[in-house]
């Protein structure tokens, strides 16, 4: 009876979408347009047809945001333990061991100094491809450190949000990275140093709920998906569909929560504008 | 109702009691003294062996005292204010000034209900956007007449619902967040039941964190954490054990400042005895906040989240 089901797990569903894509053809997750690796760059990681935005990591945004040899990346050797000593499917330790080896990174954020168009400034980003953006002790330790970096030389503060939410393999203690990063921002707030949130895809709970929404200014890119819940938790909790457009940033931007939505193809300039209106 | 590793006890309980009963015609006191110690010992020894799971079983027994339980036997006075000034008032959480031992103090809890119809009108302790700025509106007006806050924290989550997104449930945390962070008036938290995650941490910033016993708080719920981390709804027990989540764990990690101790068995079996133990730690945490200087306080408390987190270089 069983000829129509399938004997073997030959298709899997939940691989990682790969954050760059190997070789030098690049197919749009979206619309499905080939594109050549150095089309792809020159169009700021988007689809050259349909402006499809990309998944891309710290690496790519440093390059994207800040004027050619002006960056310099602070607390670069810094690394998560195992407070917990948290195992699930796999030792916590060995999952972060595992991952840096993969990705080549130390943690899920990367913070650094330079300048958007001749503005200095303090830039943090998250690397989604790190456990899903999830956000633990490096991640507050290192926003905190750039924020006293930003009171200190009173250079304003950019975060460049893509997570899945907090590290739940360790415990509370990653909880308590929403606090120290929000009660930080508050001291920088006193001090009217600006903060600018770009908020990218996707980016919910923890960091939603902390941080990324903390901006003076909340900017993010097309279509990010940006919320408390994930849209698979608020089904199930509600029971309901879901509207169109759920949880996008027009969505956010309609409701009130963004102040604009920004073509990653225009972030830099943007970016340099804001700098300069709250400079000068 | 009765969790599974309490019903040895109430058995021996009840038993005592019906000897009780019979005393007035037969000379047992002997027999009922015997029985009393051996209740004792059992209920000692299974309250000092109990797992993280049990824990978390006991943070929701449907009997435990909410916050408005704890308000009404800790204060008098209470007036109870409602609203967020934009929205509409959110019963998932209530709060009020109140005087608590002499001293006018803001006082805010989520509250549960304790039957479907008072949960439904409740939300299940969970809140929505609307309830962490009339939270934060209530806090400001402490702020403004400088009267110290308590909050009470007993919530399976934030509302995952879709208007609570389209009304910015990330904000509002996020929001009150930072603004607690600097509210200019002493602040204590106390973990009454379930902290689950952001939806706790949101009216969770403050100068002295104290737990009750038998609490739990995380960033996820042991259910939840097995279903992400195991991909199966079966590893809760193992989830509880991992996540590190009872107040003593988290007491050794500096997350919490102070275990508040629970009647025998637990605060729902006694909740004018729980209050009062919860009463006397409160009044004795806001004497010594109210001596510390105000922006000293507030430096304290940035650096007491500072200090939270563990990395190498």
């Amino acid at each position: 009876m069983a000829w129509f089901k399938r004997s073997k797990d030959n298709i899997t569903t939940d691989k990682p979408k790969q954050d760059l894509p190997d070789g030098m053809w690049i197919k749009c997750d979206d619309c499905g347009e080939m594109m050549h690796k150095k089309q792809w760059d020159a169009n700021s990681y988007t689809c050259i047809k349909c402006g499809f935005h990309f998944r891309i990591g710290s690496e790519e945004y440093f390059k994207l945001l800040f004027d050619e040899g002006s960056f310099r990346e602070f607390d670069k050797k810094m690394k998560s333990v195992d407070p917990l000593k948290f195992t699930d499917t796999r030792p916590y330790d060995k999952r972060i061991e595992e991952t840096m080896k993969k990705t080549g990174l130390s943690d899920a954020i990367r913070c650094g100094t330079g300048e958007i168009n001749s503005f200095p400034a303090v830039l943090c980003v998250m690397d989604f491809s790190f456990i899903g953006g999830s956000m633990g002790s490096v991640l507050g330790e290192k926003i905190a450190r750039a924020i006293d970096r930003s009171l200190k030389n009173r250079h304003p503060l950019i975060i460049v949000s893509s997570s899945g939410g907090a590290r739940m393999m360790e415990g509370a203690i990653s909880l308590m990275q929403l606090a120290k990063t929000s009660s930080r921002l508050a001291k920088l707030a006193e001090e009217k140093v600006p903060y600018i949130s770009v908020i990218t895809n996707p980016t919910t709970g923890g960091a939603s709920a902390s941080y990324a929404m903390l901006g003076d200014i909340n900017m993010a890119e097309p279509n990010a998906l940006i919320g408390f819940a994930g849209p698979r938790v608020i089904k199930q909790a509600t029971g309901k569909d879901l509207p169109k457009g759920f949880q996008r940033s027009e969505f956010l931007l309609e409701h009130g929560f963004l102040d604009l939505i920004v073509d990653r193809k225009n972030l830099k300039d943007k970016l340099g504008q804001l700098l300069k209106l709250l400079a000068n | 109702m009765a969790l599974d590793f309490e019903k040895p006890i109430l058995e021996l309980e009840q038993k005592i009691e019906e000897m009780r009963k019979m005393a007035d015609s037969l000379d047992i006191s002997d027999e009922i003294n015997r029985l009393e110690s051996k209740v004792n010992d059992l209920r000692r020894n299974i309250f000092d062996n109990l797992t993280p799971w049990q824990i978390v079983q006991l943070a929701r027994h449907p009997n435990r005292p909410y916050t408005l339980d704890y308000i009404f036997q800790m204060t008098d006075n209470f007036v109870e204010l409602h609203g967020d000034r934009n929205f509409r008032d959110d019963k998932a959480v209530v709060g009020g000034f109140a005087n608590l031992g002499g001293q006018t103090v803001m006082i805010i809890g989520q509250q549960k209900g304790r039957d479907t119809k008072s949960n439904l009108y409740r939300n299940f302790g969970m809140m929505n956007p609307e309830g962490y700025r009339k939270a934060l509106r209530l806090m400001k007006l402490a702020e403004k007449f400088d009267k110290p806050v308590i909050t009470l924290l007993d919530t399976p989550g934030a509302y995952p619902g879709i208007e609570a997104e389209e009304r910015g449930q990330a904000e509002a945390i996020a929001r009150n967040l930072l603004e607690m962070s600097r509210l200019k008036v002493p602040i204590i938290i106390v973990i009454i039941g379930e902290g689950a995650s952001g939806g706790a941490l949101g009216i969770g910033i403050g100068d002295r964190i104290l737990m009750l016993k038998y609490c739990w708080y995380s960033v996820i719920s042991p259910e939840s954490c097995s279903s992400i981390l195991w991909r199966s709804w079966d590893f809760k027990e193992t989830a509880a054990e991992a996540l590190k989540l009872t107040a003593t764990d988290l007491l050794k990690l500096g997350i919490i400042d102070r275990i508040i101790d629970e009647p025998a068995g637990g605060a729902h079996r006694n909740h004018q005895e729980a209050a009062n133990i919860l009463k006397q730690a409160l009044v004795e945490e806001i004497e010594t906040l109210n001596k510390v200087k105000r922006d000293k306080l507030l430096d304290n408390r940035i650096r007491k989240f500072e200090k939270m987190g563990f990395w190498k270089e």
